[in-house]
């Protein structure tokens, strides 16, 4: 019998702020399903962020399923690949579902799926091999943010790093696609934290997750406790849910009680945060050598007939996608590309699933999505909910006097645009917009 | 798709409190005290209560054609601020002057510095101010609790607070034949102003906006708590004379619902702490050692004109800041 007792961690340090959303998580029970492989997907060449990449193939290439069809040279960048089997019938200019414009590869798929014959099981016994093949398997932040991975695995060998936080809160609403994650992939979650444990050698391993996940949490407790852990390097915490729990910084608050300082990176305290779906598909990487060419999303929102969960090849159109729900039962008023607090809201689908993509949200009442805007009576919610300790409402003033220098005094580029603020303001004002344009009169330099 | 889908900034949700919830729970939390003035002033406090809100909504509205602005009558605030005037007011006061109070609050104070959240001092307790400068007499005519408010010779009372002015060292039994009981302090059976008097109708009203999380009971708290520890100290120890003095004038009224007005206090917590004991502060040196029997609406402006300083000296610092170290760059 295992002697550790039940290993199970709360929040070292609770951080201020945040907001209780309705977590609206209908889809929680729904298993991931596969999407028919689509007609064609439209690949686009920026999806992380980072230098995009450059297209390797041409119109007309024969393309097999994880073949690399865009690469970058430099190190913030994570390559692409064919995510169906068939013909390149396009490289070009695409639009994206935020409206932005970027190249893209368009593949005509064959309907076979043929899996590429360079794929094989990459050897990884050391970290710069770990940081080579996850970069290779062009993996990026599954759960939004879309931060090639492997940047955080390059860690010199004198780097201070001891612990590695794995991010399974999930606390942005609707979405589902990493408590399923947790559930149905369960075995490579371990083999993944197993892998880094060995590999980086870090001193605990904690994986994070909100409580109001109870199947995921029974299950990775299981895993927690059992035996292959010999010196207890590996725990589960236990989070109050609350938005945003999940972001970066926050976790590794939670997780240690150390601040990551303006302008530094999780690494800087000594910690690596990685996504639960990230994580796991890194494990499965090593296992098999198939890069990275679908991924889960919830389709979710009071205007989709049917939500579920599904595993689509990146590329896919959202039309396509929403289609396979049984389409919209109701006139779609907003849809969304991520969670309803940091998505974005798309003005077309159709448009590619990006890598960072985590759901698409169809809602047909705009009464649940928009606040008649008034005055800000200075209530002091946004200041009282910012878990940056900011305040948001003379951001706003400052923002809209262009005041550079009085904004990055109170401190406007910790912002991480969480939206808690926006949330919680009374009178409806969008101040996550007024963070964005305070943010841009700090990096112009305020009047000119 | 027919319709045009909307794009916007995230968070596309937003929780379901509004601004007009927000003054309408403040409306909600005076009912209790505006009964009780009813019951005690008989019917001309609702009337004057009337004259406050109508003529506050009205100025509201006119002001805010004449300025070529949008109308936010349906934020309410102008009601609140009608309302929480009247409340400030003795309930003989000749309507007009009531009706004036209103339009100083709104047009001068309020709309000509940029209407809601823009006033720098609280706007009822300024047309209060001004209106006992320009009205002394009628702003000090007490009317005693039943004693009818409609006829202008209706017996008058002293306010406690008058009354514990003349008392020394915190000796109450001095005077204690012109000072109710403790019970009535607390249910309000004194004169004073219509919505000051009945202690219990405000911690009532207070609670209900705190339970609410309209307020924080930070700034109610750190008031109250100053002036009672300043009058503990004053009335040497005595208890009695200490209740007396929370109890009594407008400490309740103020600490509850108009130093916790939102645009004329501290954001943050600190600020809020340093308001708050301010406030308690002012009001008890003008208590017992200024010429004036009650202080609480001259604290309150007073603090609130120092709001800007407090809030630069209090902006919190953000998550992770590390102070930069002496002789070297911030690391």
């Amino acid at each position: 019998m295992s002697k550790r007792l039940d290993g199970v961690l709360t929040a070292v340090k609770r951080g201020r702020g945040g907001v209780a959303v309705a977590h609206n998580k209908n889809t929680a029970d729904m298993p991931v399903e596969r999407l028919p492989i689509p007609g064609k997907v439209v690949i686009s060449m920026q999806q992380h962020i980072g230098v995009p990449c450059t297209p390797v193939v041409k119109v007309g290439d024969e393309v097999a399923v994880g073949q690399v069809i865009g690469d970058s040279d430099k190190f913030i960048s994570a390559p692409i690949h064919a995510t169906v089997s068939g013909r390149v019938t396009a490289v070009g200019d695409i639009k994206l579902a935020n409206g932005i414009i970027t190249k893209g590869i368009t593949i005509e798929s064959d309907g076979e799926m043929r899996l590429y014959e360079g794929i094989k099981p990459p050897v990884v016994t050391n970290k710069k091999e770990l940081c080579e093949a996850v970069r290779a398997s062009g993996v990026v932040g599954l759960g939004g943010a879309g931060f090639p991975t492997h940047v955080k695995f390059n860690l010199p060998d004198d780097s201070k790093v001891d612990t590695l936080i794995i991010n399974a809160a999930e606390c942005e609403p609707y979405i589902t696609v990493d408590y399923r994650e947790c559930i149905d992939n369960t075995k490579y979650i371990i083999k993944g934290v197993e892998l880094l444990r060995d590999i980086c050698g870090f001193k605990q391993i904690i994986i994070a997750i909100e409580d109001n996940k109870p199947q995921a949490f029974k299950d990775l407790k299981a895993f927690a406790d059992s035996d292959n852990d010999a010196d207890d390097t590996i725990k589960l915490m236990t989070l109050k849910s609350r938005y945003p729990q999940g972001a970066e910084k926050m976790m590794v608050l939670s997780a240690t009680g150390r601040k990551v300082p303006p302008g530094k990176l999780p690494s800087d305290v000594g910690c690596v945060v990685i996504n639960v779906a990230s994580l796991a598909f890194i494990a499965r990487y090593v296992e098999t050598g198939k890069p990275l060419v679908s991924r889960s999303i919830t389709v979710d929102g009071s205007a989709i007939k049917e939500p579920k969960n599904l595993r689509v090849p990146i590329g896919t159109n959202i039309q396509d996608i929403i289609d396979y729900c049984g389409g919209f039962k109701s006139e779609p008023r907003k849809i969304l590309s991520g969670g309803p607090m940091m998505g974005i809201a798309i003005c077309d689908t159709n448009a590619p699933i990006c890598k960072q993509n985590n759901a698409i949200l169809a809602f047909a009442d705009r009464k649940d999505l928009i606040k008649t805007e008034r005055e800000c009576i200075r209530c002091g919610r946004c200041v009282d909910v910012c878990p940056m300790s900011l305040m948001p409402t003379l951001i706003e003033r400052y923002a809209r006097v262009k005041d550079a220098e009085k904004l990055n005094d109170i401190g406007v580029m910790v912002c991480m645009e969480c939206g808690s603020c926006a949330y919680a303001c009374p009178s409806g004002r969008p101040l996550v917009q007024y963070m964005r344009l305070a943010k841009q009169v700090v990096r112009e330099g305020g009047k000119k | 798709m027919s319709k045009k889908l909307t794009v916007s900034p995230s968070p596309h949700v937003r929780s379901k409190e509004t601004t007009t919830g927000i003054m309408l729970d403040v409306i909600i939390a005076l009912i209790p005290a505006l009964i009780m003035s009813a019951y005690y002033f008989g019917l001309r406090a609702l009337l004057l209560t009337a004259v406050c809100v109508g003529s506050a909504v009205l100025s509201e509205y006119v002001c805010r054609r004449v300025m070529k602005r949008n109308n936010t009558l349906g934020d309410l605030s102008a009601v609140v601020t009608g309302l929480i005037l009247a409340l400030n007011l003795p309930s003989s006061l000749p309507l007009w002057m009531g009706a004036l109070g209103s339009i100083i609050a709104i047009v001068v104070v309020k709309q000509m510095f940029g209407g809601i959240g823009q006033n720098f001092v609280n706007p009822a307790m300024t047309a209060r101010i001004i209106l006992m400068v320009s009205f002394p007499t009628a702003m000090a005519h007490w009317v005693a609790p039943f004693a009818g408010s409609w006829s202008p010779d209706a017996v008058t009372a002293a306010t406690p607070m008058a009354v514990l002015a003349g008392v020394q060292g915190g000796d109450v039994s001095a005077v204690a034949d012109s000072l109710p009981s403790l019970t009535g302090m607390l249910f309000g059976v004194h004169g004073g102003s219509m919505g000051e008097v009945c202690s219990l109708a405000l911690i009532a009203g207070g609670l209900y906006l705190i339970i609410r999380k309209v307020i924080s009971p930070i700034i109610p708290l750190c008031f109250i708590g100053t002036v009672a520890v300043f009058m503990l100290i004053a009335g040497g120890g005595s208890l009695e004379f200490t209740a007396y003095q929370l109890l009594g004038g407008g400490l309740m009224l103020g600490a509850f619902f108009m130093a916790t007005d939102y645009s004329t206090s501290p954001l943050n917590k600190k600020g809020k702490i340093i308001f708050g004991i301010g406030c308690g502060l002012i009001t008890s040196i003008i208590r017992i050692f200024g010429s004036l029997p009650e202080g609480v609406s001259f604290s309150i402006i007073l603090m609130n004109i120092l709001v800007p300083h407090i809030e630069n000296l209090t902006t919190p610092k953000p998550f992770g800041y590390v102070k930069e170290k002496k002789g070297g760059k911030a690391e």
